[in-house]
């Protein structure tokens, strides 16, 4: 491989990537300029530019779906299952790392396997076992349902992670008075930052795009998340293209700002995640 | 309270939450999986009825069901070699010292993190609108044709939005891993008289197996998986030439209620999944060179 050479055939390879970018790029630039275009523009000319860039569409779809309310369903569900799953895997995992023994082994063992089984293997019995439990068709049943679906990969990391720090600190702030829980919150929890920032970061982008366990288990309109809407609405809006290029428009440009400014973290996380998975 | 039974009582608190959350929502309807699929129920009334290998009998038989994993299958195959493929081929041309590669990290990267039934609806738009409209200007009779209504066209469109969402990030993965690659080890091989190819063979490939291997699992399980895109770009059509298995299941349960011959179809596709995907992992685990 050239480690630092730049010449004429780095170059025509580069050019080559940057057209291969921007061929990459152009399903979302259709997607953002149709939704600034009137229905006959669209009609006559998906590739052209609109003649003005009216936002009309973007505010009848944001009625027309309650955008805002949608979009905070999003946050609440994915933030709440998030910081839900991170809090007990990472006590859970603490635990079975500093109390090793067969009832851990166990614990340990059955939560590992189970990464294997896919969800589509769940959601038949899910569906009645959250009507049982009745959490199904609202927020915090999902996202207890998150938190279920969350902790075996969450444990699993925090599990590789913790074995890699030394007993001693916590030791040492035992001996000093602190108990279990002021070891954990004070001394432990902000060593497995690295760790968290990755859990976190899997599990955020999984639960903001999730769709079919959304799909089965909330039905009213008040507790539709992005994806949810996304559907509802280009399933009636088919062929009104300019209001569903708006619509979709808007569920893609949060995600997509949250990654232009956390892609250092997300890619890493991505990465480590991966690698330990 | 004495010391053990303090202790006792800690770990009972620190544990105690994630592994309820557990049992309810993986543990139990994962049981009951596999009690309903020896059962009969139509998912609403109050009767249940042991059924024995019914259920098992009856997928043995269901032609819906054989279509739907044919089509898995050859999902899996297809994506897992290009996803692989151009996912390694990107990261070795963004291993070179290109001056944009940040910059094209990022574009091959981004369409990853949009959810993939959005990117059904969005590509639904280019196959149906933009195609038609290349068609027009170029006369082209592969844009001229409607790819998401004819049978080996969804397929193809399938894979290329399947290749588009997620090549980026396999292209991570192998960056990662090539940029592991020890510079000297490199330059040794090169003093040695090794050429680019060999030094691709004999020291690159073999460094960057534990990449392989997980590349090769993510792309098998995540096809197997498939639901999301054959939901939103194809609806498992045309004539249900794309309906994978996790959309077969989906919809004998939750459109048909047969309840109990979905949880067997699932406890089949849990069993073919796992099969495959541990023999994969052992097999490659095996041929992996410590450093």
């Amino acid at each position: 491989m050239n480690n630092g050479r730049y010449n004429i055939r780095t170059l025509g390879l580069e050019l080559l990537m940057v057209a291969l970018a921007l061929i990459f790029f152009v399903p979302l630039y259709m997607t953002f300029v149709n939704g600034f275009k009137t229905y006959n523009e669209v009609v006559t000319s998906v590739a052209a530019l609109p003649e003005v860039f009216q936002l009309e569409n973007f505010i009848t779809v944001w009625k027309q779906i309650n955008f805002f309310g949608v979009f905070m369903n999003s946050i609440i569900v994915t933030a709440v299952s998030v910081i839900g799953i991170l809090l007990i895997s990472s006590m859970a995992a603490y635990q079975l790392v500093r109390r090793p023994g067969k009832v851990s082994n166990v614990i340990f063992m059955s939560i590992l396997a189970s990464l294997i089984i896919p969800f589509q293997t769940l959601m038949v019995p899910l569906v009645k076992v959250a009507k049982d439990l009745s959490i199904i068709n609202s927020l915090h049943g999902i996202i207890m349902m998150y938190w279920g679906f969350g902790v075996p990969l969450a444990i699993f990391l925090y599990h590789g992670f913790i074995k890699g720090i030394p007993r001693e600190l916590e030791e040492a702030a035992h001996i000093d008075g602190s108990g279990t829980f002021g070891v954990f919150f004070r001394i432990l929890l902000p060593l497995l930052k690295p760790i968290t920032t990755t859990i976190a970061i899997l599990h955020s982008l999984w639960i903001w795009n999730d769709f079919l366990l959304p799909l089965i288990t909330l039905s009213s309109d008040s507790t539709r998340t992005i994806p949810l809407a996304a559907n509802i609405y280009f399933g009636q809006y088919t062929n009104e293209w300019h209001l569903a290029m708006a619509a979709l428009t808007m569920a893609v440009v949060p995600i997509i700002l949250f990654f232009l400014f956390m892609q250092r973290y997300i890619i890493q996380g991505i990465t480590s995640g991966a690698v330990k998975g | 309270m004495n010391s053990s039974n303090r202790k006792l009582w800690t770990y009972v608190v620190f544990v105690a939450p994630a592994l309820f959350f557990f049992t309810m929502i993986i543990l139990v309807p994962f049981l009951r999986a596999i009690i309903y699929s020896f059962q009969d129920w139509n998912g609403i009334s109050s009767d249940i009825a042991w059924a024995g290998w019914d259920n098992y009998a009856t997928i043995w038989k269901d032609a819906g069901f054989h279509k739907s994993f044919a089509f898995t299958l050859k999902f899996v195959l297809v994506i897992t070699i290009l996803l692989n493929v151009f996912g390694f081929l990107l990261a070795l041309v963004l291993n070179l010292s290109l001056k944009s590669r940040n910059l094209l990290r990022t574009a091959f990267f981004l369409p990853y993190v949009i959810g993939p039934v959005i990117i059904g609806f969005i590509w639904q738009f280019i196959f149906t609108n933009l195609f038609a409209e290349i068609g027009k200007a170029t006369e082209w009779s592969m844009f001229m044709k409607n790819w998401l209504s004819l049978p080996g066209y969804a397929f193809w469109s399938l894979v290329i939005v399947t290749v588009w969402h997620s090549v980026g990030y396999f292209m991570v993965i192998y960056l990662a891993a090539l940029q592991g690659v020890p510079k000297d080890l490199l330059e040794a091989a090169e003093i040695d008289g090794a050429g680019k190819w060999k030094r691709m063979q004999n020291v690159v490939l073999p460094l960057i197996r534990p990449a392989m291997t997980i590349n090769l699992f993510l792309a098998i399980s995540s096809g197997f998986k498939a639901f999301d895109l054959n939901f939103a770009l194809t609806r498992g059509g045309p004539f249900g030439t794309t309906e994978s298995i996790a959309y077969h299941i989906y919809l004998d349960a939750f459109t048909k209620n047969l309840f109990t011959l979905a949880s067997a179809k699932a406890v089949v596709f849990f069993l073919v999944l796992a099969g495959i995907t541990l023999v994969q992992v052992s097999v490659m685990k095996r041929k992996e060179v410590e450093m």
